[in-house]
């Protein structure tokens, strides 16, 4: 039997942009560095080589403008992929990402659609302090016209930003800095995974983890933890919030009876609120307790490295929450 | 081609004004008398321009029916400048513009009924009621909207600026043969977008026109208490490498033969270009404007050059235009935009169905907070992983 084949999360996004770009002329990447510079986090590493300066395009630090410039693009036909360094710099194209390329099918009547994929590291990386460690999933899962992907490991971050841009509607596309160099095994044949599909990740019966995104890993630790301390739990990775696979979440739970949801994105109007309350909605008389809920503390990023992570939704805080969804304080 | 006589250059109490509003010293030359139009293509910009001021006059007093809700920025005084513009470059050229934007949508080619009967919120619409007054896209007439955020469209203006050139070079191996226009007023100076979108423009040799609309106020702030050099709007443009223009925006001829010039540059270079374009609203910013913060005569004075008389008498001048030609194309236009608001009358609100299409064009919604919605496709999942069957119905 062959070793599968391994490569970095990194690669994965790369991969996925270039089997697109090759596929169609109408794709193309643009943000900063990622032309000559490689990516500020090296996902475009090559890129520039192989599709040249006209389609791997380096932009200034101007996150409004060239976020605009990309919907633009995308209302005349062209399918930009737009490389944000951070989502917490996307902040400052509020008004494009936010106003223009959600709304302009439904405020045109249908006649615009804007096939444009924004992607970068979202939550915290390490100690980069408040300003850059957005959970950015928080506050715009909200709007309606846009589709959020978060993967939590390789394979899925190269089927998910390959149907996000293959698709014609706008895709906020959140990745992890602190996952770019986990690897994980990706198949050398091309595939796709829809959206609006979540993965059982792991399989148990006391109580069922509801995540995405990083901290699917820091779910995987505490089931790991439980399983020495005689309790099993199911762990879901939902792979998109928007749209967000409730179905898949709640036939867990009416196994379970007991449920967890994860999200390292702040509590208050989260999609880990909108989750629990379709968990209570669909399985009123199934759950044991209520539906508990894992967040970032509610306060501004810290930086100090102990803070940090306590503020993180960690592994030893999923334990507690799952001990007193089961009983087991 | 006949040669008109040209426009009289304002009288000096005019040019005071002028100064006055714009902040400048010199005024501009009429530059009409030295191209050739054909007669029947300025008379056509005549009923152009009719045509909207009869439909804004309409808008109005819609409005103060309640027939019209919102927000809504009427064109009077402003004709000039779609009109203008848009005979200035081809119908393939893309336009994008601000809120203010019915005159664009009727310079460019759109039924006025479509526009009237967006602003009622009727089916008929151009967005099927769903855009209103603000937001007027019309993919026929390549328009990409009217919208509604002061600065927004000069970041898209250059995305489709960027995206045409992309299309003929990248992807077809042609030389770039289409420019932008991209309106915009002269509040947007301030944003910054406006910034950005210009530095990106100069950067990535862009070609695409801003033009601005330059009516000397944005809302009740004349624009040297908002802009800085103010008088010398083009030195914003000089520093971003982008050739600035000034153009005299109350007079079609004079907008025309300016902005063919700069669109024909711009399309042969493939650079953007950038347009002080001096006009003036001669209602207030919006519906609810008293208008307060400047003065009635300041308001003479340029209603005295409205461009709609200008062109008229010129063409009368020059005996190219008889009384009674003139009765019946305005004639033909109040019938026109009368029947454009009966259409609308006529034209049903949008049918409930309509609240949940155009969200996304591969649809999983709609999304109420309690059903799960429907999604397409299959399923590829790496080994060891499960994926349950979604699309079984929840109870």
């Amino acid at each position: 039997m062959t070793a599968l084949r391994e490569i970095e999360f990194r690669d994965a996004l790369r991969e996925a942009m270039s089997e697109e770009m090759r596929r169609d002329k109408r794709v193309m990447l643009m943000g900063e560095e990622v032309a000559q510079y490689n990516g500020a986090y090296k996902v475009s590493r090559g890129m520039l080589e192989e599709f040249g300066p006209r389609r791997v395009i380096d932009t200034p630090i101007s996150e409004s403008g060239f976020a605009g410039m990309a919907i633009g693009a995308a209302m005349m036909g062209l399918k930009p992929v737009v490389e944000f360094m951070s989502w917490s710099f996307s902040l400052v194209a509020a008004d494009p990402i936010l106003n223009n390329a959600p709304k302009m099918l439904y405020m045109s009547g249908g006649q615009f659609g804007c096939s444009v994929v924004f992607r970068g590291n979202d939550g915290a990386g390490g100690q980069l302090g408040s300003t850059h460690s957005w959970c950015v999933e928080g506050l715009y899962s909200n709007v309606p016209g846009i589709k959020i992907a978060i993967p939590s490991n390789p394979y899925d971050a190269k089927g998910l930003l390959k149907t996000s841009i293959r698709g014609s509607d706008p895709v906020f596309f959140l990745e992890s800095e602190r996952m770019l160099g986990n690897k994980g095994h990706v198949p050398e044949e091309e595939y796709l995974i829809p959206f609006g599909q979540a993965a059982v990740v792991r399989e148990g019966t006391d109580c069922t983890l509801a995540s995405w995104g990083r901290p699917v890993h820091f779910c995987m630790e505490a089931a790991e933890e439980l399983q020495k301390q005689g309790i099993s739990c199911e762990v879901i990775d939902l792979r998109t919030v928007r749209p967000l696979d409730v179905g898949t979440v709640v036939r867990s739970v009416r196994k379970t009876s007991a449920c967890v949801v994860v999200d390292q994105s702040w509590s208050f109007g989260s999609p880990g609120s909108e989750l629990a309350s379709q968990v209570h909605r669909h399985c009123f008389d199934d759950l044991d307790n209520y539906v508990h809920r894992v967040h970032s503390a509610d306060v501004p990023t810290p930086y100090a490295t102990n803070l940090e992570q306590e503020y993180l939704p960690n592994a030893r805080k999923i334990v507690e929450a799952v001990r007193s969804a089961t009983y087991n304080l | 081609m006949t040669t008109l006589p040209p426009s009289v250059p304002p009288a000096l109490a005019a040019t005071e004004v002028h100064a006055k509003v714009f902040g400048a010293t010199e005024h501009l030359a009429p530059v009409a008398s030295k191209v050739d139009v054909p007669v029947e293509r300025m008379k056509q910009w005549l009923r152009d321009m009719l045509l909207i001021r009869e439909f804004e006059v309409r808008c109005t007093q819609a409005y103060q029916e309640k027939k019209i809700g919102g927000f809504c920025h009427v064109y009077i005084g402003q004709e000039a400048v779609a009109v203008g513009c848009t005979a200035a470059v081809e119908h393939r050229d893309p336009i994008v513009t601000a809120y203010r934007d019915h005159g664009h949508a009727l310079a460019r080619g759109m039924d006025p009924k479509y526009c009237m009967a967006e602003m009622f919120g009727r089916i008929g619409g151009c967005a099927k009621g769903k855009g209103g007054s603000m937001h007027m896209f019309d993919r026929d007439n390549n328009l990409f909207g009217g919208h509604g955020i002061v600065g927004a469209q000069t970041p898209l203006g250059a995305g489709l600026a960027f995206a045409c050139k992309y299309m003929d070079e990248v992807m077809d191996g042609k030389p770039s043969s289409r420019v932008v226009l991209c309106f915009l007023g002269d509040g947007a100076l301030n944003q910054g977008a406006f910034h950005e979108a210009l530095n990106l423009a100069g950067l990535f040799d862009l070609p695409v026109i801003y033009v601005v609309e330059n009516n000397g106020y944005s809302m009740g702030t004349a624009i040297a208490r908002g802009t800085t050099m103010a008088h010398s709007l083009v030195t914003k443009a000089a520093g971003y490498g982008i050739d600035g223009y000034v153009i005299d925006g109350m007079d079609v001829v004079d907008v025309y033969a300016e902005m063919k010039r700069v669109a024909d540059r711009c399309r042969a270079t493939s650079r953007p270009a950038f347009v002080d374009m001096r006009t003036y609203r001669y209602k207030g910013h919006s519906m609810s404007d008293p208008r307060k913060y400047r003065t009635k005569e300041e308001e003479e004075v340029f209603e005295a050059e409205d461009p709609i008389g200008k062109l008229q008498r010129r063409l009368q001048a020059a005996g190219q235009l008889g009384d009674e030609e003139f009765k019946v194309m305005q004639k033909a236009v109040r019938d026109q935009v009368r029947e454009s608001v009966a259409w609308s009358d006529a034209s049903p609100q949008p049918p409930m169905e309509e609240l949940f299409t155009d969200v996304y064009l591969e649809p999983w919604g709609p999304y109420t907070g309690s059903t799960q919605p429907a999604m397409n496709g299959g399923t590829v999942n790496p080994a060891g992983f499960k994926t349950i069957d979604t699309k079984e119905e929840l109870s």
